[in-house]
């Protein structure tokens, strides 16, 4: 049970690398140069919210590499982490509780959670009983750092600002825990790209046989890899034309760049591969300096595969349904 | 009047118009875009999310728990596409300033085009351009076509900030930067209008595919008092 808001917020005392509220994204709004965004791990979003018994797309906290510190003010909430994070619970009386992700912590006025790093991975979920308290921009509260679209101005979290908490918990709760792996596979599946035959046979082989390192340039924007370089053998260039979340395109240099959420929403390099829609979430976590290797399926199998995904967080809404 | 329908992904469908950029074919791209917007605004079609359009492409994005390629391909293949139809345009007078800072790549392109900054900006000013798509960035017009004379390839190395209002050329196309953003166009100027506006949700861009647009020279002190 929930009662008025009473201007419960967090107030930020470290931002962390890349702070931002995200949810499922933004719709219909390709055709202005709007991209998606939305939580870049769909999956570890939706379970977060699942956990606490949420609304399955209610907005979170998303953050990446280092997350942030963040203090409770005027009321007590129910808050649960997703993803492989590591960090800390600080209680207003200074004890400090390692946390466990996938669990719920009722923190009180005055407590702390610090979000010490992503382990292993990128991006970590914060979500809170209930949901945040803003507006949302075009049907959604995901901010989009690009556009300066969505809470907080559309910028990520700086020192000192506030994220508001839509509601007061007011339930004691039972302990409320999923066991849940994140699988890191390091084969990505994908459908061949309309460009495919930009490349040489050559490189049509290696690109299928052979593995590509994830660099260091990994945002929300994108993923970029190295590795053998891939030779086009027709044009470097297209006329700009729309690019979706997994499109992998290859500029001149034949590095590949794989989009994500906050894609640009036209591009006009070469289109090698599409990522499937199974595999999004996992590339996305990936490691800088991870080895990744791409396998081709064809659309029958990349929407089996997809049901799939969508069934295992079907499971485990119903296995949360039971628990309490 | 689409000439291959292919499968972006496991979620998006990709239909080609063809290969060249001009108005004719854009404009059948606008009208499928158009057409397809109405009948998802009307629930006629289910689990689309987004549309593309572009000079001769349009992708159309979908949900894949909902629907899937075969049933939106099989959408778009029956569909009766109404011809002829005719495409609302606006005409929009753009103000561009290119004094100092705001004049980026004038070296550069005088030295491609063997054209003075004034022979340039004569030849920039004297055609009204066809907004082709809006794209990549928030509001980002695609405007064309520029005088033969003035065309150049984009940068070899991109910026990695060009300015928010910038205004820059390439090939047979002009641009400009709705927000602060990489890029590797040639950069000739800067308007102080407000291209992209986040806070009108039912507008928010200025420009709009099919609009018609001509651009107008402002000095620097005109530039610092428009409001």
């Amino acid at each position: 049970m929930t009662i008025g808001n009473k201007n419960i917020y967090f107030e930020v005392c470290r931002p962390g690398t890349n702070t931002t509220i995200q949810d499922k994204g933004r719709n219909h709004l390709y055709h202005l140069g709007i991209t998606v965004s939305g939580a870049v791990d769909q999956k570890n979003f939706k379970l977060s919210n699942l956990i606490l018994k949420n609304n399955i797309d209610e907005a979170v906290i998303e953050f990446a590499f280092q997350g942030p510190l963040l203090k409770l003010y005027n009321g007590k909430v129910a808050a649960c982490i997703s993803g492989d994070v590591i960090f800390d619970i600080i209680r207003n009386n200074s004890n400090l509780e390692k946390g466990n992700c996938y669990q719920i912590y009722t923190l009180n006025q005055g407590d702390q959670i610090d979000i010490k790093s992503t382990k292993d991975s990128l991006y970590g979920y914060l979500a809170i009983k209930d949901g945040l308290n803003f507006k949302k921009v075009w049907n959604s509260c995901s901010i989009n750092t690009k556009a300066g679209i969505g809470p907080n101005n559309g910028k990520k979290f700086s020192i000192g600002e506030k994220i508001f908490i839509k509601n007061e918990f007011s339930d004691s709760l039972k302990v409320r825990q999923l066991r849940y792996k994140n699988s890191r596979e390091k084969i990505i599946r994908v459908i061949k790209g309309t460009n495919f035959n930009f490349f040489s046979e050559k490189s049509k082989k290696i690109f299928f046989a052979e593995p590509f390192k994830i660099t260091n340039l990994v945002d929300r924007m994108g993923v970029r890899l190295s590795g053998p370089e891939l030779e086009n053998i027709v044009n470097t260039n297209i006329k700009s034309e729309g690019i979706v979340k997994g499109t992998i395109q290859v500029p001149a240099n034949g590095n590949p760049i794989i989009m994500l959420a906050d894609h640009g929403t036209i591009g006009g390099y070469p289109k090698i591969a599409t990522v499937i829609s199974a595999d999004l979430d996992n590339l996305a976590q990936l490691m800088p300096n991870s080895e990744v290797t791409f396998k081709e399926v064809n659309l029958e199998e990349a929407e089996e595969l997809y049901k799939k995904y969508l069934s295992e967080i079907d499971r485990y809404a119903e296995i949360l349904n039971e628990f309490n | 009047m689409i000439k291959n329908i292919l499968a972006l992904g496991d979620a998006a469908i990709y239909c080609d118009f063809g290969s060249e950029v001009n108005q004719e074919i854009n404009s059948r791209v606008i009208n499928y875009f158009n057409q397809i917007s109405k009948l998802n605004e009307l629930k006629k079609i289910e689990g689309i999310t987004n549309l593309t359009p572009s000079y001769n492409k349009l992708i159309i994005s979908f949900d894949l728990s909902i629907t899937s390629y075969l049933k939106v391909r099989n959408f778009i293949s029956d569909l009766k596409i109404i011809s002829h139809q005719k495409i609302s345009h606006q005409s929009i007078k753009i103000p561009v300033c290119s004094e100092g800072n705001f004049a980026l790549d004038f070296e550069r392109i005088t030295k491609i085009t063997n054209q003075s900054k004034e022979q340039i900006l004569d030849l920039f000013y004297q055609q009204e351009y066809f907004c082709y798509m809006t794209g990549f960035i928030a509001g980002m017009p695609f405007l064309g076509d520029i005088n033969e004379k003035i065309r150049c390839q984009r940068l070899e190395t991109p910026r990695v900030n060009v300015p928010e209002g910038s205004v820059g050329i390439t090939e047979q196309f002009t641009n400009i930067y709705t927000s602060e953003s990489p890029g590797g166009w040639n950069i000739i100027g800067n308007t102080p209008l407000k291209i992209f506006n986040k806070l009108d949700e039912t507008k928010p861009n200025l420009i709009n595919p099919g609009d018609k647009i001509t651009f107008y020279p402002i000095t620097k002190t005109q530039y610092d008092n428009w409001k």
